[in-house]
């Protein structure tokens, strides 16, 4: 029985993870068709970003949830002024732009702080599940994967800011049309994605450390839950980083973890193999 | 109220507009008649901004217009129903009407979701009345308002995007041939609703067509518009009779 909620809580947790890093992503491509390749040096921005903060002797917490997001948002709204807003509607010069930014970014972190692993311990303890210990920490991330997709999901759906995004999304003429500024909502969600991604990246700094080259890890995961999802920008990251979380972290139990991320990747290849669309393609495709 | 001169635009190096000139008077309906291909959707989308004007000038109520951005002409006055309706097709019919007043209910401006109780209050209500106003004028929507837009049937969606645009509370309105793909007992009705809102809104419209009974039924006069150019005023007498049109067609 312990064995079951033990894995149980693993797999959720490994599934948290992976709608965190992958949201940030998930908003920008899904809103505006724009591939960010520097996303996962946007997480690493947002792991340095808090872990400087703290070290400067900030509350843990306030760097983590708070200067983080701020930070990488505001770097967001800068790149995309500088670069992005001259390369919409242009996929694959994007993808060049933000690889080439990617590789800037790494480079340049990498010359201020050093490329060490920069320690950033665990906020919380650990508990227990009958003879097994879980993190604590674990729990946190679960319940803030929760909040921070449950909150975005509000904001598009309820809010006249959300409404505006949607609308933008899915007819950027005739938003315009109505007085909406598409390129003024391209540049407030490239920021917002940005945010979530600093957040993201801070959230996972204690467990994968903090290093330049730490975004390369999770780019690649990020991508592949973004496309398997879908163009159902939320119900098709749920979906996917559900699925594919469940998969890689249940393989890492029964094999190792190399496994356990390769057959994620497999059963993303025979997905995408049976629906080219994606899981919302084919369901949920009215969602958000 | 209008005055549109010399205008050259078009998709790339095809020109499809070739020096258009005509202007609008306050209240009036003009109409624009011509054939598929002569420069009706080009005219209307290179006066809202969607297609930049290679050359010439649009003053609307004074202002030179030609440079700006399309969101900055609709938040001037100018109201957009496009050809194809362009309803927002996952939006419901509640949330394609509020995106119509979002300009104007001061909805773009409360950026974030916490933007103070009192003043997220009073937008909300701004367009809650904007929804109520139209829902007066157009009561068969009403039990459509939670549907999504991309489930409506033509006629409604016509509706729809007629009922959006006055949403912003345009002083022009452009209509890009909104009897296409509609059956003739809407189409009667929708002229009988355009001749209403006219009145009540005090509403100028600028209207593209080829259905000569719409035009004749709605506008107080007739532009034709050839091969990217304005012509001559259809006579009324002509207008009344489609042969002398299609004689004064003819002979432009």
């Amino acid at each position: 029985m312990d064995i079951v909620f033990a894995v149980g809580f693993q797999v959720m947790s490994g599934v948290a993870t992976l709608l965190i890093t992958s949201l940030g992503l998930a908003i920008i491509f899904g809103m505006m068709r724009v591939i960010n390749l520097a996303h996962g040096e946007f997480l690493m921005l947002g792991a340095y970003a808090a872990i400087l903060s703290a070290r400067a002797g900030l509350n843990i917490w306030i760097a983590m949830l708070v200067v983080a997001p701020l930070v990488v948002g505001g770097i967001g709204l800068v790149i995309e002024r500088l670069i992005i807003r001259r390369l919409y509607g242009r996929m694959v010069d994007t993808m060049l732009a933000t690889w080439g930014l990617s590789l800037a970014l790494i480079g340049a972190v990498t010359m201020i702080f050093g490329n060490t692993v920069a320690g950033f311990s665990a906020p919380l303890g650990s508990f227990a599940i009958g003879s097994f210990t879980a993190s604590a920490y674990a729990l946190f991330l679960i319940a803030a994967a929760i909040v921070l997709f449950g909150g975005i999901w509000a904001l598009l759906r309820f809010t006249p800011a959300g409404l505006i995004a949607r609308g933008t999304m899915q007819n950027a003429e005739m938003a315009s049309a109505l007085g909406v500024s598409p390129e003024r909502v391209y540049a407030v969600t490239f920021a917002a994605g940005s945010a979530v991604s600093g957040l993201a990246g801070a959230l996972i700094a204690p467990f994968s450390g903090v290093v330049p080259t730490m975004g390369a890890a999770f780019i690649a995961k990020s991508f592949i839950t973004v496309i398997t999802g879908g163009a159902a920008m939320l119900a098709g990251t749920f979906s996917a980083s559900g699925l594919l979380g469940t998969v890689a972290t249940l393989g890492t139990f029964a094999t190792t973890p190399v496994f356990g991320e390769v057959m994620m990747l497999v059963v993303a290849i025979v997905l995408l193999r049976l629906l080219p669309q994606g899981i919302t393609g084919r369901f949920f495709r009215r969602s958000l | 109220m209008m005055d549109v001169a010399e205008l050259v635009s078009g998709y790339g190096r095809i020109g499809v507009l070739r020096g258009a000139s005509f202007a609008v008077v306050r209240g009036e309906c003009l109409g624009i008649l011509g054939h598929n291909g002569m420069g009706k959707t080009t005219l209307l989308r290179t006066i809202m901004g969607l297609l930049a004007c290679q050359s010439g000038r649009i003053r609307f109520e004074g202002r030179a217009i030609e440079r700006l951005a399309t969101h900055q002409r609709a938040r001037l006055g100018l109201g957009y129903v496009p050809q194809g309706r362009q309803i927002f097709p996952a939006l419901t019919v509640r949330e394609n009407l509020l995106f119509g007043g979002i300009a104007k209910s001061g909805g773009a401006k409360s950026g974030g979701a916490k933007s103070g109780d009192a003043k997220s209050g009073g937008a909300k209500s701004g367009a809650d009345d904007i929804l109520a106003r139209i829902l007066d004028d157009f009561p068969e929507l009403k039990r459509l308002l939670d549907r999504p837009g991309g489930a409506l049937s033509g006629g409604e969606q016509q509706l729809l995007a007629l009922a959006r645009a006055l949403c912003g509370k345009p002083r022009l309105l452009l209509l890009d041939e909104p009897t296409e793909g509609i059956q003739p007992s809407i189409i009667a009705a929708m002229s009988e609703r355009l001749h209403d809102l006219r009145a009540r809104y005090g509403l100028s419209i600028l209207l593209v067509e080829q259905n000569l009974d719409f035009i004749r039924g709605l506008a107080n006069r007739a532009l034709l518009i050839h091969r990217g150019q304005i012509g001559r005023e259809i006579p009324p007498a002509a207008l009344a009779d489609p042969t002398l049109v299609e004689e004064f067609i003819a002979a432009v």
